[in-house]
């Protein structure tokens, strides 16, 4: 073991700051990304297999120059540490507890992940028992593509799953915009640092995932995004999702790469079907044919990551029904369920027309067409 | 040149708007001007021998609501008899040329028999209507010298002969009594029928009578002008107005019909047929409150212009207009080749009540959208103009669903597809101007043999209280209710309490209303709180006026 290696390890982090073999070899990566990028371009490695070297096999696999080896080892994890907290980020090593146990499956799991935004909604929105689906697709996506993406992030979000994308154009931004909708639980993942949106176009949707959701990268802030990068970050996608639904895309394109991963960790994968003339449809409609699930809306991808019908049961709740509208909510439970039969039974029609909405508002009742209510399902 | 730029017959164009004093009208009666002028214009121009005799009456024409003054001129002289009218008149008009000769020999009065051209003037502007024969009637005697020219120089006279020389009214007597007291006329002559309705104008000496020979004899000084019936006491027997008392149940329904009421808001009543909508929408105009008087003379003029029935004196009830499903957009907004006023301009300061709402023509309400939004229309048809009012409260009642059992899963027979189209149908800028949406049930067996829930006094005190409130705070912004406000007033006028801005600015943030359903909301919400006699709005007016949005509304999840 070389010297600052030793030195490394001899200074256990301090409680949940990454550890500095982590951080260097997250630099590593970084600084590596355009060799890296030129390896896989005159076809001598796939990066898969790059990524899970250790850190001397990497540098040589990558044809590391002697600097970068120099540099390798006077690495200083505390200006690694210092360049994290400046970008305003979050660093969690793969050796803290908080690491998502889904990406421990990976052979090439990432040293680090760099958090922006909240940590401990991340946390939430990646923690075991809380079912992640990732949609994907194509960048250039139909309206259609866009519509369906929008509608399966917003329902799956509102049923409380995280909605796990690439935060790129067309389809992935499209599914981001419909959770955020859904209440918020989104979590994308970039293929450059996690400081900066990219594309810089979707600022404004960035600004609002890190408000409400989280974003995340395995590279260290201001990495620019090299072209392996974005199958790179695609393997973490996968990773991160028991089910992984493509949109649109075309046959050999990102999102197949991303399916492709994802059924090689033994996680669903699932395929909104297209009209088979639409040259965007091939990639979905061929992993149809290969056995995928079909995905008619979030109800199909729910019942997959859920179980079928257990997402029914999820979602924040209702919480307690307040106090002053208890005798109201009881009413409508026994069958007084409209506002004349509420007034019927004396209560004032205006009260009774407020408290109904006011129930509804809080998830308690449910309005029927007709101007009935019933008790919403999952409010006690 | 000068004389002739102070002849009366060059001036014709503007004579009518050129105020006259009383002391003018003495001037007039003892040296009429038609016969002070016609020398002047005539000694040098024709020899006397076969010179013509002129008269020459003031009446109106409707155009749109309005009227505008035209001069009837007769001259007689000789020459192989004829009569003969020109001045752009429709076929009404040359026809009045046989009733008129009817009318004159069956009362008694010497047709000449010489060459008689009658000229109506302006000449661009058409004529319509059958109110210029009683004009030209008199203006032949006049010319004829059977009547004095002065007894009628300063008074317009309209109105329709029959063969047997009865006077008949004629449409838009209201409209052409005001345009005859402001062209600053003396007096204004209309069948007696009419003669309350004239009387409206005020300010005019209305000679109403039943016969031209009765008006001659009147003209002639051999009988006095018959005096008029009071039009604030109206012998017509008061009609029993629907009570709010024959509901029974709906409370829902009732207070969505007060809360529209007292702001003024548009409603929609949404249940399955039977449930008794039409039922409720008929009582609406009793719980508005009364008419002012000049809001009760325009809907008397404008129910005058478009013929409809006006009991011969003031329209002092709101009116009630519910048209067809099948009728056209002309029909609704006005139009035709003579702009004409539709029912959305009968129902000015009323109630315009569509029952059926998806079954109308689609253009026919998307043509309500720019009358319900400005408060007027303007109909343009080839050259001409007319703005029409449109000031009314919409009522509109619909299914739920196309076999209208929507609420009742077991009896809907309709598809997914069939609530699809029916909500297409329905949606819509129209549904956007709608500020109360209610759904109406049906009652059940109990509320039906209970005894009524309210009734229209109780709610009618109600409503005029809220308007009370909402005058007193709106007047200076020059609007009468809560409904009119636009968004600045809205932010402007509508004062929350902390609670209720909380609520809202929860709903809306987290997209549970958008930003045009928020100014309706506030404006609702206000209503409400006026109702309780409360300026400011409150947390439980907000949700109140959230469910009167008639949809689903999003549960708003408390942040995870």
């Amino acid at each position: 073991m070389s010297a600052p290696a030793r030195a490394a390890a001899a200074a256990p982090p301090a409680a949940g700051a990454p550890c500095a073999a982590c951080l260097r070899r997250a630099w590593l990566v970084a600084t590596l990304a355009g060799r890296i990028e030129y390896a896989r371009r005159t076809g001598a490695a796939r990066i898969p297999l790059l990524l899970a070297l250790g850190d001397r096999d990497l540098m040589r696999a990558a044809g590391a120059s002697p600097g970068i080896a120099r540099s390798y080892e006077a690495f200083a994890p505390d200006v690694a540490r210092d360049a994290v907290r400046r970008a305003r980020l979050t660093a969690i090593c793969r050796h803290d507890a908080r690491y998502p146990s889904a990406l421990h499956e990976l052979p090439d799991a990432p040293a680090v992940l760099h958090v922006a935004g909240d940590v401990e909604r991340f946390l939430a929105l990646t923690a075991d028992d809380q079912p992640a689906v990732a949609v994907v697709g194509a960048r250039r996506a139909t309206g259609y593509g866009a519509q369906v993406a929008r509608g399966l992030g917003r329902g799956l979000a509102s049923a409380d799953v995280t909605v796990v994308s690439g935060m790129a154009l067309g389809v992935d931004s499209a599914a981001h915009e419909g959770a955020l909708e859904g209440g918020g639980a989104t979590l994308a993942v970039l293929a450059g640092g996690a400081e900066r949106p990219y594309p810089a176009s979707k600022h404004g949707l960035y600004v609002a995932i890190r408000e409400r959701g989280s974003v995340v990268s395995e590279m260290p802030p201001g990495t620019r995004a090299q072209r392996w990068c974005f199958p790179a970050r695609n393997r973490l996608i996968a990773a991160l999702a028991r089910l992984t639904v493509v949109v649109e895309g075309r046959e050999r394109s990102g999102s197949l790469i991303t399916a492709d991963f994802a059924r090689d960790l033994g996680r669903d994968v699932g395929a909104v079907p297209g009209a088979v003339t639409s040259p965007l449809a091939r990639g979905p409609n061929a992993l149809l044919a290969d056995g995928a699930h079909v995905i008619r809306g979030a109800e199909d991808a729910l019942d997959l990551a859920c179980g079928v019908g257990g997402w029914q049961r999820r979602g924040p709740g209702p919480g307690a029904v307040p106090e002053r509208l208890r005798a109201l909510h009881a009413a409508v439970a026994s069958g007084l369920d409209t506002p004349d039969r509420l007034a019927g039974a004396g209560v004032p029609v205006s009260a009774a027309l407020a408290g109904l909405t006011e129930l509804e508002l809080l998830g308690h009742v449910r309005r029927l067409p007709g101007g009935g209510y019933v008790v919403a399902l999952e409010s006690g | 040149m000068r004389r002739i730029s102070t002849c009366p017959h060059q001036n014709r164009g503007d004579f009518a708007t050129e105020p006259r004093g009383r002391r003018d009208l003495r001037e007039a009666v003892s040296i009429p001007r038609v016969s002070r002028g016609k020398p002047v214009l005539f000694r040098h121009t024709r020899p006397s021998s076969v010179a013509g005799v002129l008269a020459r009456i003031t009446t109106f024409c409707i155009v749109g609501l309005e009227s505008r003054p035209v001069a009837v001129e007769v001259d007689v002289r000789a020459g192989l008899p004829a009569f003969v009218i020109v001045g752009l008149g429709d076929l009404a008009v040359r026809e009045a040329r046989e009733r008129v000769r009817g009318a004159l020999l069956n009362s008694g009065f010497e047709f000449p028999q010489r060459r008689i051209v009658v000229n109506l003037a302006p000449a661009h502007l058409r004529k319509n209507g059958s109110g210029f024969d009683l004009p030209i009637a008199c203006a032949v005697l006049a010319a004829s010298g059977q009547v004095p020219a002065a007894s009628v120089a300063r008074r317009a006279i309209y109105g329709e002969l029959s063969l047997a020389g009865e006077v008949r009214g004629c449409r838009g007597t209201l409209a052409v009594a005001e345009a005859a007291r402001r062209a600053g006329l003396d007096g204004l002559v209309v069948a007696r029928d009419r003669a309350p309705e004239a009387s409206l104008a005020g300010d005019l000496e209305i000679v109403g009578v039943d016969t031209l020979a009765e008006l001659g004899r009147i003209l002639d000084g051999a009988e006095a002008v018959p005096p008029l019936p009071d039009p604030r006491a109206p012998e017509r027997p008061a009609r029993p107005a629907p009570d709010l008392a024959d509901v029974r149940g709906q409370w829902a329904a009732i207070r969505a019909v007060e809360v529209a009421a007292a702001g003024g808001h548009n409603l929609l009543l949404r249940g399955a047929p039977g449930t008794g909508k039409t039922m409720l929408a008929r009582r609406i105009p009793g719980i508005l409150p009364p008419l002012e008087r000049d809001a009760a003379i325009e809907v008397t003029r404008i129910h005058s212009v478009a013929g409809a029935e006006t009991a011969g004196g003031l329209v002092d009830e709101r009116p009630f207009r519910a048209p067809h499903h099948t009728i056209s957009p002309s029909g609704l907004v006005g139009g035709g080749a003579l702009p004409a006023p539709g029912e959305a301009t009968l129902a000015h300061h009323g109630v315009l009540f569509l029952d059926e709402l998806s079954e109308f023509n689609r253009n026919a309400l998307d043509a309500l959208r720019q009358p319900l939004e400005d408060g007027h229309v303007t109909i343009i048809r080839g050259q001409r103009a007319a703005r029409f009012p449109t000031r009314f409260m919409l009522v509109a009642a619909t299914n739920p669903c196309p076999c209208g059992h929507a609420a009742d899963p077991k009896r809907c027979r309709c598809t997914e597809s069939d609530h699809a189209r029916h909500r297409r149908r329905l949606s819509g800028p129209l549904l956007d101007r709608i500020d109360v949406v209610v759904d109406v049930e049906r009652p059940t067996a109990a509320a039906l043999a209970a005894p009524p829930s309210t009734d229209t006094a109780t709610v009618r005190a109600a409503v005029l209280a809220a308007r009370a409130r909402q005058a007193a705070r709106l007047t200076a912004a020059g609007v009468t209710c809560n409904a009119h406000m636009d968004a600045a007033l809205v932010r402007r006028l509508v004062r929350l309490a902390p609670g209720a801005r909380a609520q809202l600015a929860h709903s809306y943030d987290e997209g549970a209303i958008s930003a045009r359903a928020h100014d309706r909301v506030l404006r609702v919400a206000q209503t409400i709180a006026d109702l309780a006699g409360r300026d400011e709005v409150g947390a439980g007016d907000v949700v109140e006026a959230l469910n009167f949005r008639g949809e689903p509304v999003t549960p708003v999840r408390e942040a995870a």
